[in-house]
């Protein structure tokens, strides 16, 4: 047995939404200072994988060890970068106020953010480089940079492993490109994180590592041994689609909660 | 919602009698004044008529029907400012709404439990049938392929339907001790009692209290739920604590603004500083203070109308400082955008004018001062009134002057001479100037035809910043002349004003 303590261990993870399985049995075992790409088809269950490990989706059976402790201990070691279109930016808060938030997990009860936590969030705008943008009402913003703003937040936990929702979605170039340097930045600084991305070429671009998910993992090392035809094929080809039938037939069985179909 | 007026109307029948429907309709009417005749309410033995009398008497407090009215809708008003803030930011309104008639039936059941109009037993049944109908609600939408929307509304008519019936069969019961009840339905202030009030108050403060506590998590759970269980703060425990503060708002609230409106106190107070605030904590503050307001209005209307219903004139005083906020709110307001949009097209006719000036000297090649009104209409393509008129705004803003013939009088002939003063004359340079630059940054920089800039260049050259042109002029290496071969009036034209002042600074000021 290895005595270090990884970032993240999972053990046959398997998630079901209305008794409808979306990830079989996962295992994954990710060294600490990787950047990794997780991707996978519509309906691979990339998001669901995440919202799993940080608690926010019920796992059927198998843990997640974070750091080695089960998520609720290591919270503030964790960071996270939601999906954009996940909130409304309608919402009365400035840019401030949001990246802020990423200071609440440090926070006690009834504690307010100090001088410092706003010096760090000042910092962590400037990183994104979106400091002039401090004081602005969140629905002033372009898609690229509310994403900034939504990294600035994730940066402003100052966590060890990093977890993000599609950061590249609909954001321009510039942004792409500056998101990249910050994610390179974290690695250097011996980071953990972990993207789920939807495009294919500039994820071998990207990535260090890859994690090829369609319900179950397909593949998962360094970019340049897994990105394979065959194992590109094995993801998105049409194999796997037996799992999904599958799927549905066990939903079919138990008559649940959801009653769609 | 047919329904829902239906059995309105059906109550009104059955249960106030005539003297209650006329005075729905005088409410109807916004009929404020003496209603000597009618016997409903009176608390305190209310004998004057006067409406000056009785805003004294409201005034000075003496009466404690009056200070527990007042207090009462004081303390509502917050508590429903507060907790609709966050309603409205969660997208919560309907489920506020259909929450606020659920808690009839509770009410009903509340007195039949023993068969008094007692504050504690309708709090606790109002509430379990509140949480009752958002647990329904819920659980048709999880269970069942129904929407959220149709779930909400099935629940709120189906439980308003209840508790109709309920009330209709209390009103029918042999027992004396009903007084009040029906109050429930339209709200009245004057009816509440000192425990009520003790309630609210202490509603309020609970409300006040958690929502300072756990500003930050309700802030974060509000905003990003997703990112808020990520940070180990449980969004569900905050939901459950907002929904449960909403249930007590709603039901401290429904004796004195009534099950039918309670959800507008809810939703209009908080909706107002929404579009006054980018801010949440702000956002709460001017929700509080609108509900107050809203909910002293109340009150004092309905003392002054011989304690008419209070909900009703709640809800008026609360969309009355609505429809202010949405007229005049400097950030979203009507009239405060509309007034910037008529600035921002007054400016742009000034400035089309000073430039027709310009190009009509620079066809003259400048050998003349000034310049007729006819060769300035024949430019604009306008009509000589017209063009009059533009004039009369220049000279206003001291652009420009007549001939002094003409002693200023604004009425010109065709051939009265028009002279710019310095500042009007720097003004038309730098929008020729403005003009010309960006077309040619357009062709040079940004590689268009020639003849595709002009239309471009005539919206540009009135938002070209001063700043913007140091750029253009720095990028286009100090330019002369356009792509059309024409001069670009340089900081020199411009100096005929004031070399010393112009010097170094050709910039447009677009703030005068």
């Amino acid at each position: 047995m290895s005595t270090e303590i990884h970032p993240l261990e999972i053990h046959d993870l398997t998630v079901a939404y209305h008794k409808r399985p979306v990830l079989y049995g996962i295992d994954l075992v990710v060294p600490r200072g990787s950047l990794i790409g997780i991707v996978g088809p519509n309906g691979a269950g990339k998001s669901t994988l995440i919202k799993t490990i940080m608690g926010q989706v019920p796992a059927n059976s198998g843990w997640v060890k974070i750091f080695g402790k089960p998520f609720s201990k290591v919270v503030s070691r964790v960071g996270y970068v939601p999906q954009r279109e996940s909130v409304d930016w309608d919402f009365p808060v400035n840019v401030m106020d949001v990246v802020l938030m990423g200071r609440y997990g440090r926070l006690g009860l009834m504690r307010r953010p100090t001088k410092e936590d706003k010096k760090i969030a000042l910092a962590c705008l400037e990183k994104v480089k979106m400091l002039p943008y401090a004081n602005r009402q969140i629905s002033n913003l372009s898609g690229g940079q509310q994403q900034r703003v939504f990294l600035a937040r994730a940066l402003a936990q100052e966590s060890d492993l990093y977890f993000m929702d599609e950061p590249f979605a609909g954001v321009d170039a510039a942004t792409e490109s500056a998101i990249i340097e910050i994610l390179h930045d974290l690695r250097k600084k011996g980071k953990t994180i972990l993207v789920v991305h939807h495009d294919l070429p500039t994820a071998r671009k990207y990535f260090d590592k890859l994690l090829l998910l369609n319900m179950r993992v397909v593949a998962f090392g360094p970019t340049e041994e897994v990105f394979t035809y065959d194992i590109l094929q094995k993801t998105y080809g049409g194999r796997l689609t037996i799992l999904s039938e599958v799927a549905d037939a066990v939903g079919e069985v138990h008559p649940s909660s959801d009653q769609r179909e | 919602m047919k329904t829902r007026w239906k059995s309105i109307e059906w109550m009104r029948g059955n249960c106030f009698g005539s003297v209650r429907l006329g005075l729905l309709l005088l409410i109807v009417l916004g009929v404020f004044g003496g209603l000597p005749e009618v016997q409903a309410a009176k608390i305190g033995e209310i004998t004057e008529t006067d409406w000056t009398d009785q805003a004294a008497r409201f005034f000075t407090f003496k009466d404690p029907s009056v200070r527990y009215a007042v207090l009462g809708s004081i303390f509502l008003g917050v508590s429903c400012g507060l907790l609709g803030s966050f309603i409205l930011v969660r997208k919560l309104a309907l489920l506020g709404d259909t929450l606020s008639h659920a808690v009839l039936p509770g009410v009903a059941l509340g007195f039949l439990w023993n068969m008094t109009k007692d504050p504690v037993a309708i709090f606790v049944g109002a509430t379990i049938a509140g949480l009752l109908g958002t647990v329904t609600v819920n659980l048709i939408r999880d269970t069942t392929r129904i929407k959220e929307d149709s779930a909400l509304g099935m629940v709120l008519a189906g439980f308003y339907g209840v508790g109709i019936c309920l009330f209709t069969m209390i009103q029918n019961l042999p027992v004396g001790n009903k007084a009040g009840i029906d109050k429930y339905l339209f709200g009245q202030a004057a009816a509440l009692s000192s425990g009520d009030v003790v309630l609210m108050g202490s509603v309020m403060l609970v409300a006040c209290l958690l929502i300072f506590v756990f500003y930050k998590e309700l802030l974060v759970t509000s905003f990003d739920s997703m990112f808020a269980v990520s940070l180990g703060i449980s969004a569900r425990f905050f939901h459950y604590l907002i929904m449960l503060l909403l249930a007590f708002s709603v039901v401290v609230a429904l004796q004195a603004v009534g099950v039918v409106l309670v959800s507008a106190m809810l939703i209009t107070p908080a909706a107002t500083a929404y579009l006054l605030t980018d801010r949440l904590h702000r956002m709460l503050i001017l929700a509080a203070i609108f509900g107050l307001l809203a909910g002293f209005l109340g009150s004092f209307f309905s003392f002054l109308g011989n304690n008419l219903p209070t909900g009703p004139f709640m809800v008026l005083g609360a969309s009355s400082i609505f429809l202010a906020a949405f007229l005049l709110g400097p950030r979203y307001g009507i009239f405060p955008r509309w007034l910037k949009q008529f600035n921002r097209s007054r400016r742009i006719q000034i400035e089309n004018t000073l430039k027709a000036f310009y190009q009509v000297r620079e066809a003259e090649e400048f050998s003349k001062e000034g310049v007729t009104l006819s060769a300035l209409a024949r430019r604009r393509n306008e009509s000589l009134r017209e063009v009059e008129k533009r004039i009369g705004h220049l000279v206003r803003d001291g652009l420009a002057s007549f001939d002094e013939n003409q002693k200023g009088e604004v009425s010109l002939t065709e051939e009265g001479v028009v002279y710019l003063t310095p500042s009007g004359w720097q003004r038309a340079c730098e929008i020729v100037r403005n003009h010309r630059l960006w077309e040619l940054y357009l062709t040079n920089a940004a590689e268009y035809e020639a003849d595709h800039v002009h239309d471009d260049a005539e919206m540009i050259e009135h938002i070209l910043g001063e700043e913007t042109v140091r750029l253009i002029e720095r990028r286009l290496d100090f330019p002369t002349r356009d792509p059309h071969g024409k001069l670009i009036p340089s900081a020199i034209d411009m100096g005929e004003v004031d070399s010393n002042k112009v010097e170094g600074a050709t910039g447009y000021f677009s703030n005068t």
